[in-house]
């Protein structure tokens, strides 16, 4: 080994290595679920998983199924597949996949598990409605739909009441699929086990606010599957005390993720999936770390809204009031506040040309940003999952230029 | 002490050289094929014009999108740093700069000191760029440098919908078969063309005094349906082609001073 390798050896996070297995094993519970009497519920990222983790249902995310699938170079192909099948290319791309990989069996592992059932909860988007419409017919299942009202400044009673009734009914669907009776002392179990895995992860991603950073985005993007998968479980909360002791002591003997941190950024939207070695790497060539990024935050800002020993009666606020299902003001102070937290030099944002509600308020956010902070910002036009969205020498020139921004003040008068 | 600055557009390369804080001599020739070749082309055209031994040269800067190309460069620094420097080094008034070039249009905000402070460019699409208008010229059998003087004569530009190229090309073509004037076809071009570079301008909130750069600049008419779009002056200076490879140059020159 050479000495450049040590150093980059010992930057590797070990943590990585578990999480693999750990997602191995639960993929494949996940398709042998069928031969040990098990349902199998695919549900939206955003979506209450704890009442099917209470009910013993394994969920199965298709958007972390995308996400694979980008990471895997494999989106493009699947898109097109869809495309041919009639979707427009502006339908999301982890809708088009997904839809596609139905048909042909395609992506990583040949296509998820069947669904015996569908949860759909539209505090992420519109798109995942209709997507989940298509996939009950395809494989005709029962469908679950969870309508969380935009709450564009306030969380209002009327709100809590029409979205906390449907949980209850949300319980009774549950109930009629598996034909078992809702045990809620689990259901209180499950509950505690999810909000402890959410301050764990939070507390995973505030180490980055230490200098230089122990990890960056690009693995909050990696880690972020446990808590999106396994959220509720046991084994989530485990893996993540675990994660960030790593962390801790990553900070104790300095070890930092890139080698010169010098500059911090900000990430907003979602990865880019098939790009994120590119990335990283033409960052760290700037010397510049991501430190935190709006997207796996999600899966613990809406933790104050949690009531850890009553659970099922918090989950409509804390399912009603996150980061893609509230008015672009409060965006951009969940930015702002992550500006601060994180002592940031920069904000890139992805204008992601899938994810509508993500990306339709960038431009307002990037005002507020650079009005109440000076910071510069970069907006880098790409899709999270179809490369063809995604331009190599315009993404590269912009970000020199950022940067080339972000420096100007020390080098050139 | 002499510096040079070497910008490898898509269409053009450019180079220019600096003395003492002063504009030298500039140079523009084709890119090619080979972006390479090209900025060693046009950097040895200008010595030979200059007369220059290249030794004297202290620094060199490449920018352009050939930047990394250009191997016996100092540094490389994009585009959008080094029309910075060039407008502020040229006319130290100009706060936003509209470039337009072969393959890109951007809209550059400069600060009172002449440092970026935000900057637009536009998606991966041609229209709203110089290769929009030569593909126009083509479709139209004029010359690309004729547009803008044919345009002048327009009164009622004809109305130019799609965005993307190859439409636009069409419509173009049905607009001759029916026996539109020549003169507002191109006007309607440019007004298409300028609706779409004024979306960068307006994204980062450009202000006077707003000059003009890039190959495009040449082109009157493109200049006039801009300020009739944004109604505000547009300036255009001496340099408009060579104003990147004249930044370059520029920092160049504070590079070297700081030993950076
Ligand atoms: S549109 Fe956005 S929120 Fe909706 S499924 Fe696609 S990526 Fe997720």
């Amino acid at each position: 080994m050479t000495d450049t390798d040590k150093k980059k050896d010992k930057r590797k996070i070990r943590a990585a290595k578990k999480m693999r297995e750990i997602m191995t094993t639960y993929y494949l519970d996940a398709m042998t679920a069928r031969e040990n009497n098990k349902k199998v519920a695919w549900i939206t990222s955003g979506g209450p998983v704890e009442p099917l983790i209470a009910m013993d249902i394994i969920p199965v995310y298709p958007e972390n199924h995308g996400a694979m699938i980008g990471a895997s170079k494999m989106g493009e192909e699947l898109c097109i597949k869809a495309e041919e099948m009639g979707y427009s290319q502006d339908l999301c791309s982890y809708a088009r996949t997904d839809i596609a990989c139905c048909k042909v069996n395609g992506g990583p592992m040949g296509g998820l598990p069947q669904p015996d059932m569908l949860i759909c909860c539209n505090n992420i988007c519109g798109t995942v409605l209709k997507w989940y419409e298509v996939q009950a017919r395809h494989f005709n299942v029962p469908l679950f739909i969870l309508d969380t009202p935009i709450c564009h400044t306030d969380y209002s009673r009327e709100v809590e009441s029409y979205v906390r009734r449907q949980m209850d009914e949300y319980i009774i669907f549950l109930e009629t699929a598996v034909d078992k009776k809702f045990d809620h002392d689990k259901m209180a179990e499950v509950g505690r086990l999810a909000f402890q895995g959410q301050k764990l992860w939070q507390k995973v991603l505030k180490t980055t606010t230490h200098k230089p950073s122990p990890m960056s985005a690009f693995d909050a993007f990696f880690f972020l599957a446990l808590i999106v998968t396994l959220r509720g479980t046991q084994i989530a909360v485990d893996f993540y005390e675990e994660l960030s002791l790593e962390m801790e002591e990553r900070i104790q003997t300095d070890i930092s993720i890139i080698p010169h941190e010098k500059y911090r950024l900000l990430w907003d939207n979602l990865p880019v999936w098939y790009q994120l070695k590119w990335l990283s790497q033409k960052f760290s060539d700037h010397n510049a770390c991501l430190v935190a990024d709006t997207y796996t935050s999600a899966w613990c800002s809406a933790l104050k809204y949690i009531d850890e020993n009553n659970f099922l009666d918090s989950m409509a606020q804390a399912y009603t009031r996150i980061h893609l299902n509230i008015g672009v003001d409060q965006m951009a102070d969940q930015v702002l506040d992550m500006i601060r937290t994180y002592d940031v030099d920069g904000f890139v944002m992805h204008s992601n040309r899938s994810c509508k509600p993500y990306s339709f308020g960038q431009m307002d956010i990037m005002n507020i940003v650079r009005k109440k902070t000076g910071i510069p910002v970069v907006m880098l036009e790409a899709d999270m999952v179809d490369p063809r969205s995604f331009s190599l020498s315009q993404t590269d020139t912009r970000i020199d230029a950022f940067m080339e921004i972000i420096k100007q003040k020390e080098w050139v008068r | 002490m002499i510096f040079a600055g070497i910008d490898i557009g898509s269409i053009t390369a450019k180079a220019a050289f600096i003395k003492n804080d002063k504009l030298m001599a500039t140079k523009v020739i084709p890119t090619g094929y080979n972006p390479i070749t090209a900025g060693e082309k046009v950097f040895s055209a200008l010595l030979e014009q200059t007369g220059i031994d290249p030794r004297d040269i202290r620094a060199i800067v490449a920018t352009g999108y050939g930047r990394n190309s250009v191997k016996f460069a100092n540094r490389a620094m994009t585009e959008i740093i080094c029309h910075g420097k060039g407008a502020h080094f040229l006319d130290p008034r100009i706060r936003g700069i509209i470039d337009v070039g072969g393959q890109d249009s951007k809209a550059i905000a400069l600060d009172r000191t002449g440092q970026v402070e935000n900057f637009a460019m536009n998606d991966k699409c041609a229209a709203g760029t110089g290769r929009f208008l030569e593909v126009m010229a083509k479709a139209l059998e004029v010359k690309l440098e004729d547009l803008g003087t044919i345009s002048l004569g327009s009164r009622a530009p004809s109305k130019i919908s799609s965005i993307c190229t190859v439409f636009a090309e069409s419509e173009v073509i049905s607009m001759i078969a029916g026996q539109q004037k020549r003169e507002d076809i191109i006007a309607g071009i440019h007004e298409s063309t300028a609706a779409r570079v004024a979306g960068l301008v307006t994204k980062v909130k450009l202000e006077a005094p707003i000059i003009m750069t890039g190959g495009v600049a040449k082109n009157q008419g493109m200049i006039k349906a801009l300020e009739n779009r944004l109604g505000i002056e547009i300036l255009v200076g001496d340099y408009p082609q060579e104003n990147g490879a004249i930044g370059a140059a520029v920092i160049a020159s504070r590079i070297h001073l700081q030993k950076i």
